[in-house]
């Protein structure tokens, strides 16, 4: 007898099953997808999604029979039931005489079942229908970044890199061609001598010792190893694309944002960052705070404190074009923007704003994503505000050819926040270039 | 004796303990014989891992695992399933797995259970020896997975899928009920390459570029002669679906008549489990409670871990009666351990009932001998037939309900009285036949030298009809191995009249 103990090994031997499965189902388990972010927030983000499946596409048929026709069936009985009762049907479908025999009904009456959907692959679902807009514009000439990759082979190099099979095939070929003769020949040679001697035939020693001699000069002029069999593996550094993000998120936090909005901005932005995270190596997150003036804090700062004060948006444009060219060079870093905002702005600053936008930021940024939370309780516009000052001014910019790397939307309700981002990232919305 | 174990816990030395006192009492005592055991530990994960691909450790991809384990997952994360407490695979070595959750008194019921009932009935019974080949099948399954893995490579995961999905569907119908040559899985490889070898060997591309020249026009006479004779070279009618188109579709290419073989292979392999799960689970369930009893008898497992392994005895022994809101039909441990334990008394101390239902081994003295008889000869329907006695239908109060056209509720056509000994025990194996279980569909003819067309033929038994939506779907899967049209007609099984043709959808 043996034991084994499997414990230690890899699990998840399914996994590639379900992955085929999971694929199979593509169109229902994006439906079932879609349908969720409809229903929930993303404060629900962290839970596993369980998703109903119809068999459309998964189901396995095979062929069965209906419960028509005539049937005996002999069962474990209650003892009070006698020759002669009648015992009411059991409702179609249920198939009483499922249990008689084989399985050969089972998976029959299936039309639906659930399964639980990890969150990565509720992510990996409700991500893949996004795409990052404009993601083409990375282009090489703009990067300095390289990677080294393997490259053939070369004759010069450091031994460290040293390709020892390439060299010893070379070294096998070069003996080969020149006739180099190996230890077995040589070896064969001295126990001729040997034999000879034994034998005491002169005539045999001599042209033996003769070879022996030939063979011994060929080996040690020709070498085992010569220089020119040397080959090292050979690396060139290749260009590649920046492979890192920052992430401005900018946000009003005067007193005319409340509590509510904040939370709508943090869920638009945890949601962004886990998009981001997908597409690039690293992402970095820079938050700015702003009222009538702005600064960088950290993102407790960001989401918690409270300032009073009127809004200058302006600021927060400054202070993020600041951070970005002392920290985040271009052609480094693929920079994107997220502002959240009610939409409050001092009159006085909309033309900075157009201007910096303009000249400064939407040139270099892949994309900037406004959004303005509106409503919730606490809400002290009532009803329909016309349009708000921030998005009067963006409204402006927006929508020309030069600037298609801005897109804004509205956001009330922490339901929709998967919709805005899915709006804002549609694949079929996408810049063609 | 010593005990093996106190408590809950368990280790490696305690496993080797407790299956040294088993394979003491159950091959010392009871006379059993097995293959070779291995036993492996495994988490619940990889059981459920297990669960989706048939038990089998190795087997190759397809989503439909995927989706099983989905399911059970599912069920099993809410509580709805538990899972079970060890798979045994048909195999030489039989290998076990055992839960590391288990305690140790579980662990012993489970190495009983498994490493002996099981295994000893694996190794014993008629049908596993006739139809299975317990040394090939690991061998066999790393070449079915590595040849479908090769085939996805080569011609794509789509292309592999579109075969086994339509073998996967006729499975049921893959199976050959008469027993052929045995398998010799270890054939089946070197057979696969030497076809493979004769295919690249006999390729001639200049033979291909002959033009192909008009052919004179045959008589009709000769060619009706033609197509009864190429239609005998058929053998109809066949029930085997996949070995026909294996063998006789048109338009497969070798690899794809490859993977219908294995489908075909692991549908034989399993075609005997199907049969015998009563006589299987009850032969288990019985060696395991005497194996544990013996255990406890010689002071080698305490009171408590006896009462435990009772605890579970009971629970998969449960059979709630057909009103109660858990009935699923038979529990196949139930009844099995009934009939045997039932066996076991008439063997030891008969009364008169029981010298008149079994004059041939009542009071012999010998219940080891005679069930080892009965596990090696026996499938479920021949179990029933013979050995379900008339106190094993009394404890069970069995009941014939009779399903009749055109009435609105079952009639009790018998009890478990004098008068319905004979007819239920009877009735009941009929249940246990597996041609009611799967419906009997044929290849009945062949239009060859027209359309191609391959017409099915399902013959109603009692008015039963097949379900038109899946017959339709099983039909295109069908379609997909045969290349051209297919239907399928339903005829009455009394005078051959035609009811309903299906065709593919």
């Amino acid at each position: 007898m043996v034991i084994v103990d499997r414990r230690a090994n890899p699990q998840g031997k399914s996994l590639p099953n379900r992955q085929r499965f999971l694929e199979r189902a593509r169109e229902q388990v994006r439906r079932a997808v879609r349908d969720t972010i409809a229903r929930r927030g993303v404060a629900d983000l962290d839970l596993d999604e369980e998703v109903k499946v119809q068999i459309d596409g998964t189901e396995e048929p095979a062929f069965r029979q209906t419960g028509e026709g005539e049937h005996d069936y002999v069962l474990p009985g209650t003892g009070t039931i006698n020759r002669g009762d009648r015992v009411g049907k059991p409702p179609s479908g249920s198939g009483k005489g499922a249990g008689t025999g084989s399985g050969g009904g089972s998976g029959g009456g299936e039309d639906a079942f659930q399964f639980v959907l990890t969150r990565e692959e509720f992510l990996h679902y409700f991500l893949d229908e996004l795409e990052l807009p404009r993601l083409l514009r990375t282009s090489l000439a703009q990067t300095n970044q390289s990677k080294p990759r393997r490259a053939g082979f070369s004759v010069h190099g450091q031994p460290s890199s040293l390709d020892v099979r390439r060299t010893m095939r070379n070294s096998m070929a070069r003996r080969l061609a020149l006739k180099r003769p190996n230890q077995a020949t040589i070896e064969t040679l001295k126990a001729e001598i040997e034999d000879a001697i034994a034998l005491a035939d002169d005539v045999r020693l001599g042209n033996a010792r003769q070879a022996l001699e030939e063979a011994l000069r060929r080996s040690a002029r020709i070498p085992y190893v010569d220089p020119v069999d040397v080959r090292y593996t050979r690396h060139e550094r290749q260009p590649v694309p920046a492979t890192e993000a920052v992430m401005f998120c900018l946000m009003d936090v005067s007193g005319s944002m409340t509590e509510h909005m904040k939370d709508l901005a943090k869920r638009f932005f945890m949601l962004l960052h886990l998009f981001l995270e997908r597409k690039y190596e690293r992402v970095h997150v820079v938050f700015i705070r702003h009222t009538e003036t702005a600064a960088e804090v950290d993102e407790e700062t960001f989401f918690r404190s409270r300032e009073t004060g009127g809004t200058v948006v302006s600021s927060a444009l400054d202070v993020m074009l600041k951070v970005q060219e002392e920290r985040f060079p271009t052609d480094r870093f693929n920079i994107y923007v997220a502002q959240a905002s009610d939409g409050d702005n001092i009159s006085s600053d909309r033309a900075t704003v157009d201007r910096l936008m303009r000249t400064r930021i939407l040139p270099i940024v892949r994309y900037f994503a406004y959004v303005e939370t509106q409503g919730g309780f606490g809400d002290y516009h009532p009803g329909h505000r016309g349009e708000t000052a921030l998005w009067g001014t963006y409204n402006a910019i927006a929508g020309s050819s030069t600037t298609p790397n801005l897109a804004m939307r509205r956001l009330a309700d922490a339901r929709d926040v998967f919709g805005v981002l899915a709006e804002l990232f549609a694949k079929s919305a996408a810049s063609p270039f | 004796m010593a005990l093996l174990f106190e408590g809950m816990e368990w280790d490696f030395q305690t496993i080797d303990a407790i299956y040294q006192a088993c394979e003491d009492v159950a091959v010392g005592e009871f006379g059993l014989s097995c293959y070779p055991n291995q036993i492996e530990v495994i988490t619940s994960e990889q059981m459920l891992d297990a669960y989706s691909s048939f038990g089998l450790p190795l087997m190759y991809s397809h989503w439909s695992f995927g989706k099983h384990f989905a399911r059970d997952e599912a069920l099993y994360r809410k509580g709805r399933q538990g899972l079970a407490y060890e798979i045994v695979i048909n195999s030489s070595p039989c290998i076990a797995y055992i839960m590391e959750e288990n305690t140790a008194a579980l662990q012993a019921l489970v190495i009983a259970h498994a490493c002996f009932g099981h295994n000893h009935f694996f190794r014993n019974n008629h049908l596993f020896r006739q139809w299975t080949d317990a040394e090939g099948i690991f061998d066999y399954l790393a070449y079915a997975k590595r040849y479908i893995a090769e085939c996805e490579e080569r011609y794509g995961v789509n292309a592999v899928e579109r075969i086994l999905d339509a073998a996967h569907a006729l499975q049921p119908q893959g199976v050959h009920r008469y027993p052929r040559r045995k398998w010799r899985l270890a054939d089946e490889e070197r057979r696969a390459r030497e076809r493979h070898e004769h295919e690249e060997a006999s390729y001639d591309p200049l033979m291909r570029t002959l033009p192909e020249l008009p052919s004179p026009p045959v008589p009709s006479s000769e060619r009706d002669r033609a197509e009864q004779e190429a239609k005998r070279r058929l053998r109809l009618p066949e029930e085997n679906l996949l070995y026909f188109c294996e063998k006789n579709s048109p338009r497969l290419r070798q690899w794809e008549r490859e993977i219908i073989r294995i489908v075909r292979v692991l549908a034989q392999y399993f075609y005997p489990q199907g049969q015998t799960k009563v006589s299987n689970e009850g032969c288990a369930t019985f060696c395991h409670y005497e194996i544990l009893t013996r255990l406890h008898e010689k002071g080698q497992i305490t009171n408590g871990a006896l009462l435990e392994c009772l605890h579970s005895h009971s629970n998969v022994i449960t059979q709630p009666d057909f009103t109660d809101r858990r009935f699923s039909g038979w529990n196949p441990y139930a009844l099995g351990y009934a009939i045997m334990a039932d066996i076991k008394r008439v063997c030891l101390e008969p009364d008169a009932e029981d010298r008149d239902w079994f004059p041939s081994f009542a009071g012999n003295g010998d219940p080891w001998g005679t069930l080892r008889d009965v596990w090696a000869n026996y499938r479920d329907e021949g179990l029933v037939r013979q050995f379900l006695g008339p106190k094993v239908i009394r404890g069970f109060k069995m009941v014939h309900l009779a399903d009749r056209a055109g009435e609105t509720a079952y009639r009790v056509d018998d009890i478990h009285d004098e008068i319905g000994y004979r007819r239920i025990a009877s009735r009941l194996a009929d249940q246990y036949d597996p041609s009611h279980a799967t419906p009997l569909i044929e290849v009945a003819d062949v239009d060859l030298f027209g359309s191609r067309k391959l017409v099915l033929k399902h013959e109603n038994r009692h008015g039963a009809r097949l379900d038109a939506k899946s017959a339709q779907k099983t039909l295109r899967h069908l379609r997909t191995l045969w290349g051209y049209d297919v239907c399928l007609q339903e005829r009455e099984a009394e005078n051959g009249k035609l009811i309903l043709e299906h065709v593919a959808a």
